[in-house]
Order: structure tokens, then sequence, then C-alpha cells
């Protein structure tokens, strides 16, 4: 059932979630970019298509302290200092954002699960908003996802003036009835045709006819396409696009040993794009930017595929073709295999 | 909260054993002075050091054995420096196993082995031989031949030759590059004297080594027409988190820590060559 408040209410709902749970939204920052803030009263709701920063920081943050020891002489002590996390709201991730969550959940809730993520995960109620004006990079529709219909827990249309909301799940549906108080009934019609129009506006994207192949069956093949030394030959290593990518899931763990007698143990995001990524006593498998750019493609498109039932571990947002310094990215590697496809 | 695999325990590093001139063996224990766990042949553990570092090492026990985890590690870097200079006493971290270990159950029941290794090769092959070795009945004869650069570089020498060269069940075949003083066995690289040794091609090969020696090994194996599905090793690469999640080790779509470490060379050729 669709529920909605007036848009320029938008603060009410925002309110009485934030009364019960801790809030996250994105709001503008100082120098004009969108990222997902804790909610205090009078916050505005950021205006822009998404976040700079995806919402994985989420589940799984840049950095995660892990675990602290100490140790002297011979001794070693373990502090185990995880605990429950509480509830928590985030509201307005698009849905290439809460598709990202199902790429990630199938590595980190996998056999055995990873319990910071997990933690974080579970004791989230996701609110989605439906995209109305997506941009020129977007290309979510490329992996079947619907910008209009954005899934989590609760999706939500801006349709004129109305903000309205749908449950999706049942953890939606409580959030829902939380906040009934400051909702009215809602037009399933109003927000059928504003679906529609958003289908229409994606339908006229420049990269609507992106496609990924489905090269399950040929990984050899695409590994040994000629193609990755072109593709390669600009990319500087900075791992601006792995570390704006919501999928993007290697870490590294290290310790930290700044602080006297305690260390602490973390971990933190890491780029296969980086040179020392696989180094070894003697020495890296991937030696030079050619294998290092291969394999974070070969990851997304063919490996991750493979291992998940063809489910591709891209989801369209576009934040790496914004931020490459050298405008390569995704889309003109997924031409390329499809041109080799052919 | 639930048991996080990635928090490793303590062990209690009760003995130290100087196996080569950089080789040293470490048997570890819990607090409570028994084994930390029970592994397949052929899996690895995380070791660490706090605020020194965390490094994959395999497993050179055999399931069996009822007092400790051994480890043998050569000194080669940062982490493993720190081990070789540490005494007796020591406490370090300690998690795992992980990997699928060897097809001990399955695919090697009742088949004539042959292990080929070189230099510290031997550690990972180390447990499924004494694991062979201990269940008789449910393996052929094993075989093997083992190489390294001097006789002080062969690892777990004074093992090899006084218990599995007089197992009935083993033929050792010992070589070292080059001829030296004080050494009456065989002198050669690995490769030609497993070419050598003519081994009959319904056994079963498992081979670690340096790359270029499993390279020119399995070209000669080849050629005297032993099939790729007959052939294992066991993968190596730089680990982090050791369950399939930090990205960082696989070979194409497959994970060294948890799809591996031991493949099956038919396999392996179907996967980029990237290692």
């Amino acid at each position: 059932m669709i529920v909605k408040v007036a848009y320029s209410d938008l603060n009410k709902v925002l309110d009485a979630i934030s009364a019960n749970e801790k809030l996250y939204l994105p709001v503008d920052n100082a120098a004009g970019q969108a990222e997902f803030k804790p909610y205090t009263e009078g916050v505005q709701m950021s205006k822009q298509l998404n976040t700079l920063r995806s919402a994985k920081d989420f589940f799984f943050p840049q950095v995660q302290p892990m675990v602290k020891f100490r140790r002297e002489g011979k001794h070693i002590d373990i502090f185990d200092e995880r605990s429950e996390s509480e509830d928590y709201v985030i509201f307005g991730a698009r849905a290439c954002d809460v598709r990202s969550f199902d790429v990630l959940d199938n590595v980190f809730l996998a056999d055995p699960v990873d319990t910071y993520y997990e933690n974080r995960r579970k004791h989230a109620t996701i609110v989605s908003l439906a995209c109305n004006r997506p941009a020129e990079t977007c290309f979510c529709g490329s992996f079947g996802i619907d910008a209009a219909k954005p899934a989590g827990d609760v999706q939500a249309w801006i349709v004129g003036d109305d903000f309205c909301m749908e449950p999706v799940t049942e953890k939606g549906q409580k959030l829902i009835d939380s906040i009934k108080d400051v909702l009215t009934e809602g037009d399933q019609a109003a927000v059928d045709a504003q679906i529609e129009k958003i289908h229409e506006i994606l339908d006229r994207l420049p990269l609507k006819d992106v496609k990924p192949v489905d090269n399950r069956d040929k990984e050899l093949e695409v590994f040994n396409s000629p193609k990755w030394a072109e593709l390669s030959s600009h990319c500087l290593g900075c791992g601006a696009c792995t570390f704006v990518c919501p999928t993007c899931q290697c870490f590294d763990i290290e310790d930290f040993t700044g602080n006297n007698h305690t260390i602490e143990r973390y971990r933190c995001w890491d780029s296969c794009m980086y040179n020392d990524f696989t180094m070894m006593a003697a020495g890296t498998p991937r030696k030079t930017q050619k294998e290092r750019f291969r394999q974070r493609f070969m990851h997304k498109l063919v490996y991750y595929p493979i291992k998940n039932d063809g489910m591709y571990s891209c989801v369209g947002c576009g934040r790496c073709l914004k931020k490459c310094p050298i405008q390569m990215n995704i889309v003109k590697v997924m031409k390329a295999l499809e041109e080799d496809a052919e | 909260m639930n048991k996080e695999e990635l928090i490793p325990q303590i062990g209690v590093v009760k003995e130290i054993v100087q196996e080569t001139g950089d080789v040293k063996s470490f048997h570890v224990v819990g607090l409570d002075g028994k084994p930390i766990f029970k592994n397949i042949p052929g899996q690895c553990a995380m070791v660490s050091v706090p605020g020194v570092g965390e490094g994959m090492f395999s497993i050179t026990s055999a399931p069996q054995n009822p007092d400790y985890n051994e480890f043998s590690i050569k000194k080669c870097g940062h982490l493993t420096s720190w081990l070789h200079d540490m005494e007796e006493g020591q406490e370090i971290l300690v998690r795992g196993p992980y990997g699928n270990g060897f097809p001990v159950d399955t695919d090697f029941r009742g088949k004539d082995l042959v292990f080929i290794a070189g230099g510290i090769g031997l550690a990972p092959l180390r447990s499924i031989i004494n694991y062979c070795r201990a269940n008789p009945e449910n393996y052929g004869h094993l075989d093997i031949i083992y190489g390294s650069r001097t006789k002080e570089d062969l690892v777990k020498r004074k093992e090899i030759e006084e218990e599995w060269a007089k197992d009935p069940h083993c033929s050792v075949y010992l070589t070292i590059d080059r001829e030296e003083e004080g050494w009456d066995g065989h002198v050669g690289f690995v490769p030609t004297y497993a070419s050598e040794l003519g081994l009959s091609l319904d056994k079963i090969i498992i081979i670690c080594g340096p790359p270029i020696m499993i390279h020119f090994t399995l070209e000669g194996l080849k050629k005297q027409g032993f099939k790729t599905s007959q052939v294992y090793t066991t993968m190596e690469m730089r680990m982090k988190c050791g369950i399939g999640k930090c990205g960082r080790c696989n070979i194409g779509d497959k994970y060294v820590c948890k799809d591996g470490p031991v493949f099956r060379y038919d396999k392996l050729d179907l996967l980029p060559p990237e290692f």
C-alpha cells in the first residue's frame, strides 16, 4: 500500500524515524557534494541524484576496527570488542546502491559469515528512492536494475509535490507502521504514472544499450583478449574507481601500533589496481598495470558471475565514469568485450 | 556475537627446530597445551604476531599428531624474520585451518602416490606423507623425490633418512643440485631425476616447489605419458583473509585460500595462467 507525505513536510517523516532509530540520509556537504550523514533536526535531504561515495560504507566501512591485542614479552592478550549494532535506517539510497548490497551479501554473508558486515547489515532498514532524473552516466538498466522501482525495505518516489512510500519487506512495513501518524494514504495510480515517466527517461539514456556479455564459459578467451593492452594503457593505477565503487570489496588487514601498548588490528579498503596488491616475497603474478586492470574487470564481469549464478559485480551507478582521471571505465570495457563476442 | 573467523586465537610456540640455514619448524599448541586444530593434509593456517604481520603458512604436521601443530617456515621477509628470531614459549596468533586440502579420502584412496618436492616445497607435502604413512592400508606405495640446492637445504633430512627411507611403504629419492663434499647421493635437478626414475603411469603425482621446477617436471611427466588429471599441486598467493573475501589470492574465478590451495593440473589448465 502506498503512503505519502507532502514533499515539503518530508522532515516530519525524518523526525518521526529518528525519534526511534538512528537515521542516515544524503546531505550536501560544504563542497556541495552529497554524502550520507546522520540526520539531525532540520537537515534537508540532498536533491542530487546520488552520493559521491557509495552506500557500502554502512556495512563495509573504509576502515573497520577488528580486534585489539596487547603484547608484552612472550605474552599476548586478545580483546574482542565487537558489540551488537543498534538498529538504524538508511534513507534515500538509490536502486544501484540497493542492488550493490546484494552483490556484497554474496561475498560477506557466504560461509564463513563475516560478522562485522552481518552485524551492520542486519540492523539496517533501507528506504530507497526512485531516480526521477537519472544521469547520462547511469546504466543500472544494463544489469536489470529498475531505477523506477528501487527496492530495499521501503521504496519511495517523489511524485509532484508528494513524497510517496511503499513497504517492500516486513522490516519496511514495521518502519512505515512506526511513523504512520505523519503519513496519509497515497495514490497508486500517481506512483504508477511516475514509474512510467521514469521508464521513458531511462529509455533515452545514452548508455541504455550497453549490455554485459555472459562470458562465464569463456574465462580464458576473455582473459587472453588482445584488447586489455589498449584498454589499460593509460590506467594510472590510482584506485579511484575502486574506492567509489559500490561493489568493490577487496580489503587489506593491518595492525595499527601507534597507541602505546595496544595494537589495533583493522581492515581497510584496498584495490587490485595497486601494484603491491599481490606482492609476495618471490614477486607478484600481476607485474604490469595491464594485469591489474584486467583483474578488476575480469572479476566484475566474469569471475564474480561464475561464482554467483550470472550476477555481475557492477550495478551501473556511473561513479567510476565520473571519477576516472583518464576517462577509462567499465562501459568501455563492456563495449570492447561485446565487440569480441560478435 | 557469533564467532568471527578473522579473529585469531593464541598459540604457544612449544618448540623451535632449526631445519636448515633459513628454515625453522615451530611446534604450536593452544593455551590448553593441545593442538589448536585438526587439519586435512594440505590445508594452511594464518600465523601472526600483533604489530608485526600475518601470513598464510602450510601446516606441516599430520592430522594425527596428538601433541602440536607444526609450521616449517623459511625466513624471507618481515614476519618470517621475526618468527625466526623468537624464542620458545613465545605466544603467537593462529587462525584456520583453511583451504580444501588433498583428496586423501577420495581420489588418492588405494593409489600409488609420487611426491615430488623442491626446497621448502617439502613443507606442504610433509603433512600428507606422514598421514599416508600412518594409514598404509588406504594407499599404495609412496615414492618421494626431493631435491634442494645443497644438502644443508634439505628440510627434515633426519626424518626423511631415518624414518621415511626405512618405511617399507616408501621409496625415497634425494638429490642436490651440485656435487658436494660429504654427499654420496644423487646429484642433479629434480625434473631430470624424476624423469629418469621411470615411474609407472598408473601413479598419482603430487608436486610442490619453485615454479621453474614444477614447470620442467610437469613437461617431463607429460612426455612420459602422464595425464595432467593425475597431477596435483598446491598453490601459493598473497592472502589477507584466508576465507575468500578480501579478493587477493584469486587465480581466475578460484580463490587459492578457499577453493585451493590444492589444484589438479587439468583444472588449473582451465584457469588464467596468472600465478
